[in-house]
Formats: C-alpha cells, structure tokens, sequence
C-alpha cells in the first residue's frame, strides 16, 4: 500500500512528469501490439485492451494537467535512437502539456467507447484496429512532446500512416479506398510543405533542434516564407479552407471511433503545430501573419457552417462542421497575432485563450458527437438523415449524451462551447484599437462574420439532432433500433460531463491554459481568478458565470415545476398530434434534411455549385434530385489533377518499354553529363 | 447592505414576471385601437394564463421529455435574463453574471429549445416553424452583435450595469452611431419576438407563421408557460433596449435608498407605455414581409449597426487628429 503509494507520489513529482508520459505512450505501443497475440479474438482486445488504453489517456490527462497548474519549468529529455548525429529530443512544456490535456482526456472517452463498439467482422481484424489505433495514439502524442524536427516528422508520418489504415480499414468499399487515398494525399503534400518550413527555419545553422530554430534570426523574406509554408502544411491537415477537401471525405468513410480521433484529436496536432511554429519558434513577427489566419479562418467558418447545413449524411455533416470549428480556432490564433504583433499583449492572450479553449471543447463535444453517430450507426444500419428519425424513443442514453454535445456545439451557455466563443468575441472588440489604419475598420466586421457563423452553427445543429433523434422514425427498421451498450454510454457520459464541466466552471479551463499563454505571450488573462465566474479584463468590462447561468436555470425550472403542480392540477391527457385536418399524413411527410438546407442553399447560391433534376409535372415516376459540390474541387483541385495527368501522360511517351532505348536514354544523359563537367 | 441587493434582485424579477403579460396586453390594446377594432381588456393575457393552467393538457402519444421540459426550460432562460438585465437598478447581484454578449445566449438557448421541441412531434409545421425561428435567429445575430459593438466603443464596457452607469457619468454625450444603433436594434428587436414585418403574433395563417407553428402541439399548462416565457422575453428585449439607448431614470451603482427605487419604477413604467404603444403603431403601419424578404430586412439592420461602428470610428479619427 505505501509502496504504491510513494510510487504515484513519485510519478507525480514534476521532474519525472515527462518520463512517466514516455512510459504511458509506450504502454499504449505495447497494448496496441498485445492484441496480436490472439488477432481474432475480441474478447482480448475489447475487455481488456481498450479499458487500458483508456486509463492510460487518463493518467497522461491527468500528469499533463498537474504540470500545468504546478507550474514547474519545461523539461527535456534526448533519447538515443535517431540519425547518427541528431537524436530524439523531447520537451515538456505548457504549450504541449496544454495539448497533451486535450488528447488524454477526449481519448479516454474515445477508448472507452471504442472497447464496446468494435465488433468482430467489420473491416480488419479487430487487432489490428487495436494495434493502429493506439500506435495512432502514440504517435500522436509524440508529435507533441517531439523537440526536433526530425522526431516530429517521424511521429507525423506515423501519424498519417496509422491513421490512413484506420479510415481504411472497410478497403473493400470503393468509395472508402479513394477517400483514404485522398486522405494519404493532402496528408502528405501537407508534410511536405511542414518539411520544408523546418528547412527554413533552422536559418543555415543546419540544426534541426527546436531549441535551434528558437535561436535562428532569419530575414523577414524567410520568416514570411517559413510562416506561410507552415500555414499550409499544417492548414492542410486541419482543413483550413481551400486544403480542406480531404476531410469531408475521410471523416465519414472511417469508423466512427476513428472519426472521433481525427476530427477531435488528430485536427488539435496540427493546432498544435501552427502555435509551435508561429508563436514558439518563429516569434510572431509581422501583424500580416496573423491578418492572413484571420481571413483564412473566418472564411473556412463560415463555409464550413454553410456546407453543414446542406449535408444530408450526418458524419460528413460533422465533417464539414469540423472544418467551421478549426475556423474559429485559427480565427482567435490569428487575432492573437495581430494583437502580439501590434505590441498589445493582453488581448493576444486573450485572443489565444479563446482558440486554446476552443480547441479543447472541440475535442470534447466533437467527439461525443461522432461516437454518437456510431451508435446510431449500429443500431439502423443508417448514415442518410433522410432515413433516421425519432431515436429519442429508441435510444434514450444516447439521445441524452447527444443532446449535450448538441447544446455545447451550438454554442448554448451553460455549456462550454459557448465560454470559448464568448472569449473569442470579447477579443474582437477590442480590434478597433489596433494601430493600424483600416485594419482597425475592418477586423471588426470580422466579428460579425464570427456572429453568423456561430448562429448558423445552431442552426445546423438543430437540424443535425432534430432529424435524428426527434420526430417520427422515417423508416419501419428503425423501431428495431437498440440503445448502445454500457461501455459507449460511459465513453459518452465522460465526454458530456467534460462539456458540463468546462462550460460551468470555465475558470478551471481559464486556468489550465493560462500558462500557455504566458510561455508565448508572456501575460495572461485574468490573473485574479473568481470562483463563481470568469472576467477576462475586468469585471466592469464583461463578466460571465456558468455557475448562476446553470443555477439559475435549474433553480427556476424548479421553481415553477413545484408552481404549476400547486396552482394548476397536473392531468394530462395523450392524444394523436394535430393532423391539419388531413389524417392520411405519414412520417415520410416530415420535414427533411434536404428541407434545412433550403433556405441556405437559397440564401448561400454562391457557395455552391448545384445540380437540379425537377421532373415535370406529368412524370408518372418523378425522382427528385439535387446534388451540391464544393467549388473548390473544380477550380482548383481538378485542374491540378488535369495537369499531373498531362505531365505524365507527356513524360510517359519516354517510357516506350524497349531496353535499347533506355540504354540510349542513360548514355544521352551521361553525355550531357560529361559536356557540363568538362 | 448584501441582503438589500438580494431583495431589490428578487423584487425587479417578480415585477419583470409580473408586468411582462400586462406589456403584451398593452400592445394588443394599443394595435387594436389603431386599428379601430374594440381593444380586449387590458388584462386579457392574465385571464389568458389563468384559463391555460386550469386545462387539461393534451400531449401527443409520443411526446418525449424534451417536449415536456422546454416549457420549463424557457421560462427559466427568461428569468434568468428577467434577473441579469438591470430594468430598475444597476447594483444587483446576478448582473454580474453575463454581459449583453453572454445574454444573446441565453435567448439563443431558449431558441434552440423550443425548436427541438417544435420538431419532437414531427408533424410538418413544427419542423417547419423551428427550421424559420432558426433562419431568423442567425440572421439577427450579427446585426445585435453590431449593435453591442457600438455600445462597447462608446463605454469600454458589454456589460449592461457598466453601459447604464456610463449613461450616467456623462449624460451629454450624444454620439450619432447611437441613433443608428438604435434603429437597428428595433429592427432586432422585432425580429426576434416574432412581431411583424417578420412574423404575425396574431396569426395562425399556416403558411405565414413561424413561433405560432412551434407551439402548435403545446397546450394547457405547457402553453400558458411558453406563452409566458415569450411575453418576457419581449419585456426582456425592451428592457435591453432601454439600458442600452434610454437608461434615464435606472437606479444606478451607489444610489441607495426607496426615492431612487420609486423614481426607477415609474420610469420604467412611463418607457413601457410609450414603447408599447411605439411598438404597436410600427405594426400598424407595416405589413408582414415575404419569409425570403427576411434576410434583406435584417441586412439592413445589420448595415446600420455596421454604419454606426463607422461613424463612430472616423468621427473618433477625425477628432483625435
């Protein structure tokens, strides 16, 4: 007992916080290679495994969470294995700590979920979705705490790859295998362009520490270009608007445990990167920068919002819902750069508070989400919102767990998604004192781009619960619909109850990201924290409380409850809906998903490129059909393909398969070889 | 001192719950009258409640929870924002609670509850009207934004106690981008409690209606407290309005005793009156707009509020330079 107890107390103290972190990631490598024991098993990999991976995302939430609040200097480790002259460097600072936080506590959900959803005969064997998604896992995690270029790229790689085999792992669906195969794609162009950010950044001391890059002093040409490399590299695997084509893609084709992981966790890394790269290694240098994120930001928002709302399978409807929320996050990054650039410390926290905060309840209730739809996923067999409907009776857990999610998506106080928009738009007032002419015109109408998006999201919301769970069951299978098991319920209810938790008590969540924003800004909002409610500049300025928003709701819904039961007389009476006075209605007659998208589509023609077929008005078999496309895909991804096709179409006439003249083609080229050299 | 603020806190909610339906009642009074039609007595909301919570109420057979709760759910949002909006006076202990931008979500949640509920039942007007009350919420949105934008550059400050007090330490200030300010907040305003160029509260033209068409399932009990809930939040709307554009006459920050307490009453009651009757005449004298003329109205909305964020900053410019 004691000794297990001077064990943890040792594992707690800071100095070994960033070796106990080790430990856990490579447990999680051994757990996922531990299911290959008994590859086809899934008692192993299921009752076991996963609730161990689960706790593992635990403890490492928990360490990352006690570095924060303990506040101890970073720590740095060299680990041997690497190139010859460059081994791995690990670093555990508030920044990745931050992230860290994110990963453990929207993982444990994820894993505990997954140990009740993977079942046997779906896709690959379930070790090997064992093996990949820890590895996924670790990797992850490595990426965060790497201090190197090279440990990052090869923990991103890793990254990719055990993702890619993931979203895969039903390879013998068509559809499937080409969004991995685009998914593969702009994962590796976007490493590319993070590859050559680093070469950038070292600045010609050819050293590919982190801790070198810090103290390179590069031109502003060079610091502009390893700036907008970053942005695309890592815009790319966040699906900033227009690299975002992937995501819509790949999201729905994966698992939906696997969905949650990319879209919750995976999205974050990349978060990550941008803030490694910007504030830590490149130091904020031009308000340029951060004006470019801002735009970048709002626009994926509001395209993202806008494509939600049209979507008719409820994953890619996440999917594009993903894409609005990493929006609002690059939003607050970048208006923190402005801020940080523009010499004005305090609103560049706040602005960074807000897009750290965001990321993590986007972690949260992203996830619940996704993990919900796999649960609605198992039980109809369905992912078309045209045919669900009226869940709430079926699967009341999940329906309850999903409204939360709902709520906190939307941006509803008390929950949290509501606290980190809030910030987000409390740093937008104060735009109009930026030093620079027009700028400080025009940031601000950025905020109510911000405001429609945020509103627009609600809608979307609405729509994306209000066809699945409420109403009418569209179909006669879905009275079969079972609710999930015990297992996903409390992957679920953790991930619900982190979205109650921040959005009642934001100060904690305030203070888990203060350090982070005082290791790259050097200041911090609110320093003097309330308990009952957070004031990020002064209370006279603005205030919110979670806490009386919930009481006070609560306590009235109280109130009156006990009200009503004493003055009126509680006698209901149920009864059929209104019909209309037209009582041949079925539940085929109710509002459609296509229907939400109506007065978007209406009201948003620009963004989309529509195809319409409407049959006349004698057509004996009339098919109604609309079909929306990204218009992205046609002005800039398709000729791109054209054009790789071109070029290797015209390289190919060399490849004429007769060994003659590839001999011809080598003693040409020495040839020439031989006229330079000489 | 702690327990006087906690009695003036409890005293402006029971007086917000109390007067919202006689607010309602006055409009109804003022419209017919403008109309030439006999008015229905003043108290007619009142006999209204009272008539709904002795009924029976008849609940569709598979109405979930979520249905039944909402009505609880958005008279609670209602008093919470009753409670958080300084009506009578500034120094009350829950309006520190929320800013003007945090109160947007309030009424935003109270929205996204009563459209879920609208769709629970899945019958085609519901859905229908939750899909309308949505559109017109994200369509308003950035317009108060704009507006509260405007409020903040002239006191530093999103919180209404902070707003009212500002009003009152330098009362000459007359800054143009209040006036466009203004406006577009009564076009919000309008907006968003289902008045008419928007909505009909009087309707229940199927095609035309969008919060009659939410509520179309609710009944007895459950409606007497969404119809509640909706009179309200108009009085809610009015009180924001009041704090942001004509604070005269709040008792603000420091000011103790019943003689400013008295004074605040009777200003409040003297800016319904005119507000209601303000309000009725501008639903006289529109007509109700084409559901796709929605965005265009609130567009225009919004460009005020923009207008004013703008001449406010190049005013500002100028006189700095």
């Amino acid at each position: 007992m004691s000794r297990a107890h001077q064990w943890i107390a040792a594992a707690m103290t800071p100095d070994h916080a960033l070796r106990v972190l080790l430990i856990l990631i490579l447990f999680w490598v051994v757990l996922g290679a531990g299911g290959l024991l008994r590859p086809r098993t899934l008692r192993l990999v299921a009752h076991i495994l996963f609730p161990l991976g689960a706790v593992a995302c635990a403890g490492v939430a928990a360490l990352a969470g006690i570095f924060l609040t303990s506040g101890h200097a970073p720590e740095t480790m060299i680990l041997p294995p690497g190139l010859p002259d460059l081994p791995f460097h690990l670093r555990l600072d508030p920044l990745s700590a931050f992230f860290l936080l994110l990963l453990g506590a929207a993982g444990a959900g994820i894993s505990i979920f997954s140990a009740g959803y993977f079942r046997v005969g779906e896709g690959s064997a379930p070790a090997l979705h064992c093996l990949q998604y820890h590895v996924f896992l670790a990797s992850m995690a490595v990426v965060i705490l790497a201090n190197d270029a090279y440990l990052f790229m090869v923990a991103w790689e890793t990254m990719a790859l055990s993702s890619y085999f993931l979203v895969t792992s039903q390879h013998r669906i068509p559809e499937i295998r080409r969004a991995g195969f685009l998914y593969l794609l702009m994962a590796h162009v976007g490493a590319l362009c993070i590859l050559l950010s680093f070469g950038v950044l070292q600045g010609g001391s050819w050293q590919f520490t982190f801790d070198a890059m810090r103290g390179a002093s590069l031109t502003p040409f060079w610091a502009t270009t390893a700036f907008a490399l970053a942005l695309l590299g890592f815009g790319a695997k966040a699906g900033l608007v227009p690299l975002h084509v992937w995501l819509p893609e790949a999201h729905p084709a994966a698992p939906s445990p696997v969905s949650a992981m990319m879209s919750g966790l995976m999205l974050k890394t990349a978060i990550y990167g941008m803030l490694r790269a910007s504030f830590d290694l490149l130091h904020v240098q031009f308000w340029q920068w951060g004006a470019a994120m801002l735009v970048l930001g709002l626009f994926s928002a509001l395209f993202g919002a806008i494509f939600a709302a049209v979507q008719t399978d409820m994953k890619r409807l996440l999917a594009y819902s993903s894409i609005e929320n990493v929006g609002l996050i690059f939003t607050g990054i970048g208006l923190s750069v402005l801020f940080a650039a523009s010499h004005m410390p305090l609103f560049a926290a706040l602005a960074l508070t807000a897009a750290l905060l965001h990321a993590l309840n986007h972690a949260l209730f992203k996830s619940l989400l996704f993990l919900a739809t796999g649960s609605v996923l198992h039980a109809t067999q369905q992912r078309s919102l045209g045919k669900l409907g009226g869940l709430i009776r079926r699967m009341p857990w999940v329906a309850a767990l999903a409204l939360v999610g709902t709520l906190a998506i939307a941006g509803l106080p008390p929950l949290n998604g509501f606290v980190s928009e809030w910030l987000l738009l409390q740093s937008f007032l104060f735009t109009p004192q930026l030093p620079h002419a027009f700028v400080n015109m025009l940031v601000p109408l950025g905020a109510s781009v911000l405001a429609l998006t945020v509103a627009l999201a609600a809608y979307v919301m609405v729509k994306f619960y209000g066809i699945i769970f409420l109403g009418q069951p569209r179909e006669a299978n879905l009275s079969h619909a079972h609710d999930a098991n015990k297992l996903e319920r409390l992957g679920l209810g953790w991930l619900a109850g982190g979205c109650i938790l921040i959005g009642v008590l934001p100060q904690l969540a305030l203070r888990i990201a203060a350090p982070v924003t005082g290791q790259l800004l050097g200041t911090t909002v609110a320093p003097a924290l309330s308990f009952w409610r957070i004031a990020p500049i002064a209370p006279e300025q603005a205030s919110y409380s979670g806490l009386v928003f919930l009481a006070g709701i609560a306590g009235v819904f109280a109130v009156t409850f006990v009200l009503v039961r004493l003055i009126a007389h509680g006698r209901t009476r149920r009864t059929a809906p209104w019909d209309c006075g037209y009582p041949w209605q079925t539940a085929r007659m109710q509002d459609t998903a296509e229907g939400f998208g109506q007065p978007i589509r209406h009201m948003f023609g620009g963004f989309f490129r529509m195809e319409r077929d409407l049959p006349a008005a004698d057509d004996p078999a009339p098919r109604y059909r609309i079909h929306i496309e990204d218009r992205f895909w046609r002005a800039i991804y398709q000729p791109i393909a054209h054009g790789v096709q071109r070029t290797a179409d015209a390289v190919s006439i060399l490849q004429g398969g007769r060994l003659s003249v590839y001999l011809l083609y080598s003693f040409l080229t020495l040839l020439v070889l031989l006229v330079f050299v000489l | 001192m702690r327990t006087i603020s906690l009695v003036r806190q409890l005293g402006e909610v029971l007086v917000a719950v109390g007067i919202a339906p006689l607010f309602a009642g006055w409009i109804a009074q003022c419209r017919a009258w403008l109309q030439n039609r006999t008015a229905p007595p003043l108290l007619q909301p009142y006999h209204m409640l009272h008539k709904l919570f002795q009924k029976d109420a008849a609940l569709a057979t598979d109405a979930s929870s979520l249905f039944r709760s909402t009505p609880y759910v958005l008279f609670g949002t209602m008093v919470l924002a009753a409670a958080i909006i300084p009506s009578i006076a500034t120094d009350l202990p829950f309006a520190r609670a929320a800013d003007a931008i945090a109160l947007i979500g309030v009424f935003a949640t109270a929205r996204v509850f009563l459209s879920l509920a609208a769709m629970d039942i899945g019958t085609a007007f519901g859905s229908m009207g939750a899909r309308r009350e949505m559109m017109v919420g994200f369509l308003a949105e950035p317009a108060l934004l704009m507006v509260l934008f405007n409020a903040f550059l002239l006191f530093g400050s999103t919180a209404l106690p902070s707003l009212v007090d500002g009003y009152a330490m330098k009362r000459s200030v007359v800054d143009p981008s209040v006036l466009f300010a203004a406006v577009a907040f009564l076009m919000v305003m309008l907006a968003e409690n289902g008045r008419i160029p928007i909505d009909n509260p009087a309707t229940h033209l199927e095609l035309t209606m969008i919060h009659e068409a939410m509520l179309l399932e609710y009944s007895a009990r459950h409606l007497a407290l969404v119809e509640w809930a909706s009179s309200l939040k108009l009085f809610n709307y009015a009180c924001i309005g009041f704090a942001l554009f004509l604070p005269w006459g709040i008792a603000t920050h420091g000011s103790d005793g019943g003689v400013s307490m008295l004074i605040a009453v009777a200003a409040l009651a003297a800016k319904l009156v005119v507000a209601g009757a303000g309000l009725a005449l501008i639903e006289s004298l529109s007509a109700k707009l084409r559901l796709f003329r929605a965005p265009e109205y609130l567009a225009i909305a919004f460009l005020l509020a923009v207008l004013g964020l703008l001449v406010h900053l190049l005013l500002g410019t100028s006189a700095n330079a």
